[in-house]
């Protein structure tokens, strides 16, 4: 206990300063301003931007100060997180999510997968993208994308 | 019943109402500073809460009224709980209608009230959820009612405020070994009834792990909202009913003005500390195997019995 | 001729009347006959019972009716209370045994057979009567009798589908021997107190208690503690309760488990309070550690229960381990001289036995609709009743509330009430003793975890049993009860939900009832209104307003919601199954799911036997066709306990048997050794 005392007063914060935000899209976030809870769905992603994603909410990025939140049940969502093209067998589960979660809802596509299957388009295992499925509000591109772009695109979402 | 007195009552259940987003704004604001974040500031449970008020609740086909009523029970068993206990006065004139076994009596239907609503909905996590949060329940109950023992012996009534008012009177009683015991005991008590570390992990996202959310998977948007701030209002009620019983200083003992004006500052004052407290204890700790937890409730009915036994010998 | 004897005599007049009726008319008729004389039977008994807690009184006498001595009756506000439970009962399941036996349910099993057969119908009026006639008996032949007719006529009704289930057979041999056993128990007991006495009737023993050597009080109460505690179903002797309730006809397993069973207490309060006057402060001792004993072990057991009707048979020893609990805390705070506490630990244990009367006859009415409408009684098979049995679950919820002991149920009145009593065990100046520094903390210990086991008891009955989807066939099937069925339940609950609310109602004739012990009580221990006030003592609780407050706080909440809801619908939507195919009912949580944190955490106490089967494919050891896993809880005591016991008198019996070999000479034989035998001690004793 000792030791873990030490360790967070050597540390310290870690967190980056929060970078101003691009403010020239920002729609209005509605009812999720300044809050909004997220249900990540792996569709069939190779993991990389389940990776981004996890670093872009633990300590450095942070994205949990700016309102976002991962909960465990689509009922608690306001957003979907979905990664990777849309397999056979993530096709429905990906539905029922989408059923599952209360309106007002939105639906983030993480990756170059999540928008054109990208290498793994016209696999014999691959639906179609994350578009084919549900209705995507925001994509974020990149393969993977970067934790700061996931976090900007959040911040769009929450309006902070 | 007094306007002023109503005042006060009133006065009480709307602060405890503000407050109680706040305290777990707090603990997860200074758990995060902790670990190194920025964290999302101490008000964002309630941007949390006004965000779910405006969704579409949901209901899982195959449930019934229970599981639409089960979080209007629980927030209002709270309520009560809020209006009748001594936080900022002790010259309350609901303090006659429930004495300590019956505020604990009515967190207990808060808690049956959810664990009906977890089964109902015929999930197996609902079902899993309930389970153990009766059995936890089940278990701390004895501690809860011995400490409420050891407490109201010496006072001879088992009315919140009598007992809050005697210590007031005789501060040297809050160093007698029955106090100290009783503390303890009740200490961790109220770790497992509002589901904290090391008894259950309120932001774990992990299903087999869970106990209070696995019942709660189910709720969306109102419903959800209502017993998130039935959560954040037992977490507060039981830290400040802690608060209050063993460090009654401060307590407003008349409803006039100042007296309850200074009582609720104190009482924040309070609460906001033990909350920092709480969570700074709990990121040095990891979360018990479930069946461990019976094991540490039985520690703390040792400590009651202890506390009981020595408000008779040594009083 | 007062009312009191009007009510009764009435009632039972009706009652053979009904019973002559029932056995001479058909099936349909007869289940209204049966029925109706029953209701007013207990309809008088009420009557007479409110009277005589109202401070009337009634005693005859009437030589020659019964073959060894005279039949005499006399009532009191003691009597009064008991007699009105009986009645209350009797009329709930005289209405309710309408429904439930008239034919057509799935439990028929064709003509002759069940619940609704000639000899059961015209039994169950004879069976209320011996009940409501138990607590009125003025002497010992009389109650004797009675208590003996009361027994048999109740082991006739467990009887009544021995057709059908042969288990019943198994219960009703458990009961026949428990409950005789008990009676020579109260044979015993009260023969050898009017033979020391030198007198028959109640009032002569009470007058003559008090010569008595203390050796011999104390074996007359022992011996009265084995008989009334065995009937009602306190540990050690309890085996035969979640037997034989469970098997008997749901209205009348809640007159045994709601009615019979208080008659227990009946006994104990007459015999050590009244008639012995208090007594021996060890004796009380025993009673409190009884009371715990059976507290714990029932509730642990109920918790773990997996059929809803042996469930709701431990939780009846639990109530009744709870109230022998304020029972003997009040006896050995009169014998330490404290009598307004000991008023108030008697008080709260006579109120919760009326509470407890209460709220079971609706659980087991409750768990009998669903036995008729489904045939289930495994709570692992129910499920899916709120929609498909809408009133019933309503009704049952009612009850569960109260049994939980939780608020605004009536249960926890009375709960409330004992607490108060144990807290205020310290005596406002010195050190208290160090028997009651000892017992009086674990006794509040017993009762708080008893408590808790019990809500976790009825969350599952209720939230297994009656809430989520149908986990069997039956179960998706089932229909509501039958309009008399509802009806008495709904009665039963608007009796709980009266008490629950103004407790203050019986406040009266708790303090009547307190005045009956002269030598034990002192003072009214409860002052009505809105707010219960304990007087001499500070403590107040207000059932009334704290349900007021809820109502408030609810209706601030759902109009809050409504507003800030944004006129939202609400959707109905698949169960979330984390995106799996649809939710089979067979993924819910069972009762035994619900229960195994229990049983884990409780197994040194409960020691549950596990069967794990695995079954390998036949081409490889590596993979599994099936697993099987069965969990048995039995009664421990039951298991440790009655084999030597019934050992013993087997090989007596086996002894006994050599000696009857049929041949005339050998008995004449018997004769003669028997008749020199008794000449001998003629002739030594004179």
């Amino acid at each position: 206990m000792r030791s873990l005392f030490r360790k967070i007063l050597t540390t310290g914060r870690v967190a980056q300063p929060a970078p101003a935000r691009a403010s020239d899209q920002a729609a209005d976030p509605g009812v999720l301003r300044g809050s909004v809870q997220i249900r990540h769905v792996d569709a069939g992603s190779c993991n990389g931007c389940e990776l981004e994603i996890a670093s872009a909410f633990g300590p450095v990025y942070d994205a949990e100060r700016y309102g976002a939140r991962l909960v465990a049940s689509p009922r608690h969502a306001d957003v979907l997180l979905v990664t990777g093209p849309v397999t056979r067998n993530m096709e429905d589960p990906l539905r029922k999510a989408f059923e599952a979660t209360p309106a007002p809802k939105r639906v983030v596509a993480v990756g170059d997968c999540a928008h054109n299957c990208g290498v793994f388009a016209g696999g014999y295992g691959v639906v179609g993208t994350v578009g084919d499925i549900v209705p995507v509000d925001v994509e974020i591109r990149g393969c993977p994308p970067e934790p700061d772009v996931i976090v900007a695109a959040l911040r769009d979402l929450t309006g902070r | 019943m007094t306007p002023g007195a109503m005042a006060g009552v009133l006065l009480q259940v709307v602060l405890l109402i503000a407050v109680a987003p706040y305290v777990v704004g707090v603990m997860r604001q200074v758990r995060a500073r902790l670990e190194g974040r920025a964290g999302a500031g101490i008000g964002q449970p309630w941007r949390d809460l006004r965000k779910q008020l405006a969704k579409e609740a949901i209901s899982p086909e195959g449930s019934s009224w229970v599981f639409t009523a089960a979080p209007v029970v629980l927030l209002a068993s709270t309520l009560v709980i809020a209006a009748v206990g001594p936080f900022i006065s002790t010259a309350s004139p609901l303090d006659r209608v429930a004495d300590l076994f019956a505020v604990v009596a009515l967190l207990l239907l808060g808690t049956v009230a959810l664990a009906l609503a977890g089964l109902d909905t015929g999930t197996a996590f609902g079902g899993m959820g309930a389970s153990r949060e009766i059995t936890v329940a089940a278990l701390a109950e004895p501690t809860i009612l011995l400490v409420g023992f050891a407490l109201s012996a010496r006072v001879d009534s088992s009315n919140l405020a009598a007992i809050v008012d005697r210590i007031q009177d005789n501060p040297a009683q809050v160093l007698s070994p029955a106090s100290v015991l009783a503390a303890v005991a009740l200490a961790v008590v109220v770790v497992a009834e509002a589901g904290r570390l090391p008894v259950d992990n309120p932001s774990t996202h992990l299903e087999l792990t869970m106990i209070h959310e696995a019942m709660v998977l189910e709720y969306s948007g109102r419903d959800l909202a209502t017993i998130e701030l039935a959560a954040a209002l037992r977490l507060t009620v039981l830290l400040g009913l802690w608060a209050n019983l063993f460090l009654p200083w401060g307590v407003a003992t008349s409803a006039s003005p100042s007296a309850l004006g200074i009582g609720a500052a104190v009482f924040v004052g309070k609460v906001a500390i033990l909350a920092v407290a709480l969570a700074t204890a709990e990121v040095f700790m990891a979360k018990l195997r479930l069946f461990r937890v019976p094991e540490l409730l039985a520690g703390s009915f040792l400590f009651g019995v202890l506390a009981v036994s020595s408000s008779f010998f040594l009083a | 001729m007062n009312l009191v004897a009007q009510a009764l005599l009435g009632g039972t007049v009706f009652a053979l009347a009904g019973a002559v009726g029932a056995a001479l008319t058909g099936p349909r008729v007869r289940a209204v006959v049966a029925g109706v004389s029953t209701s007013v039977c207990g309809a008088g008994g009420l009557l007479a019972g409110i009277a005589l807690v109202d401070g009337q009184t009634y005693s005859a006498t009437v030589p020659g009716l019964l073959p060894l001595g005279t039949a005499a009756v006399a009532g009191d506000a003691l009597s009064g209370v008991f007699v009105a439970l009986v009645g209350a009962v009797a009329v709930i399941a005289g209405i309710y045994s309408i429904g439930y036996t008239s034919p057509g349910s799935p439990l028929d099993h064709g003509p002759g057979s069940g619940a609704g057969s000639r000899t059961v119908q015209a039994v169950l009026p004879l069976f209320v009567t011996t009940m409501v006639w138990v607590p009125i008996a003025g002497n010992v032949t009389t109650f004797l009798v009675l208590w003996e007719l009361m027994a048999l006529t109740s082991l006739v009704l467990v009887l009544a589908e021995h057709r059908a289930r042969p288990q019943v057979r198994t219960a009703a041999a458990w009961y026949a021997s428990m409950t005789h056993a008990g009676f020579v128990a109260i044979l015993l007991a009260l023969v050898l107190f009017s033979s020391q006495v030198g007198g028959d009737s109640f009032a002569a023993l009470r007058v003559g208690a008090a010569e008595l050597p203390t050796t011999l009080r104390s074996l007359i109460f022992l011996l009265a503690l084995v008989g009334f505690g065995s009937k009602a179903g306190i540990v050690p002797l309890h085996v035969w309760l979640p037997r034989a309730h469970p098997e008997a006809p749901s209205h009348v397993s809640a007159l045994m488990s709601a009615a019979m069973v208080t008659l227990g207490l009946y006994g104990i309060l007459r015999v050590g309070f009244d008639l012995l006057g208090g007594g021996q402060r060890w004796w009380w001792v025993l009673v409190l550690a009884a009371g715990a004993v059976s507290a714990l072990y029932g509730v642990l057991q109920a918790s773990v229960a997996v059929d809803l009707k042996r469930l709701l048979g431990y939780s009846t020893t639990e109530n009744m381990g709870l109230i022998f609990m304020g029972v003997g805390a009040a006896g050995i705070f009169a014998a330490d001289g404290d009598r307004p506490l000991a008023t108030l630990l008697l008080a709260a244990s006579v109120l919760h036995a009326i509470n407890h009367t209460g709220f079971k006859t609706l659980l087991f009415l409750g768990a009998g609709s669903v036995l008729r409408s489904t045939g289930l009684r495994n709570l692992d098979s129910l499920g899916g009743l709120v929609s498909r049995m809408p009133i019933t679950t309503a009704l049952f919820g009612v009850g569960a509330l109260a049994a939980a002991a939780l608020p605004p149920g009536n249960g926890f009145v009375s709960e409330w009430l004992l607490l108060q009593g144990l807290i205020h065990s310290l005596p406002a100046a010195g050190s208290p003793s160090v028997l009651i520094a000892v017992a009086m903390p674990l006794a509040v210990g017993v009762v708080a975890l008893t408590a808790g086991l019990g809500v976790a008891t009825f969350v599952k009955a209720f939230g297994v049993g009656f809430l989520a989807r149908p986990r069997s066939m039956a179960a998706g099937n089932a229909i509501e009860s039958p309009v008399s069925m509802r009806a008495a339940m709904a009665l039963a609950a608007t009796g709980c939900a009266a008490l629950a609310i103004v407790p203050a109602i019986v406040g009266p004739t708790l303090n009547r009832v307190a005045a009956t012990f002269p030598t034990v009580c002192d003072g009214a221990p409860l002052q009505g209104g809105v707010t219960l006030q304990l007087t001499r003592i500070a403590g107040s609780m207000s059932p009334l307003l704290i349900l007021c407050g809820l109502f408030a706080a609810a209706l601030v909440i759902v109009v809050t919601l409504r507003i800030a809801g944004r006129g939202l619908p609400r959707r109905k939507a698949l169960v979330w199954g984390c995106g799996g195919t649809r939710l089979d009912p067979r993924m819910e949580y069972t009762a035994t799911s619900f229960a195994e944190p229990l049983t884990r955490v409780f197994d040194d106490v409960l020691a549950p036997e596990q069967d794990i089967d695995v079954t390998h494919h036949a081409e490889s050891r590596y993979l599994i066709e099936s697993v099987q896993y069965r969990q048995k809880v039995a009664d421990r005591v039951e298991v440790a306990l009655y084999p030597p016991l019934l050992g013993a008198a087997t090989g007596w019996g086996r002894l006994a048997g050599r000696m009857q070999n049929g041949s005339v000479h050998r008995y004449l034989a018997f004769g003669l050794v028997g008749l020199i035998i008794v000449l001998v001690v003629v002739g030594v004793t004179s």
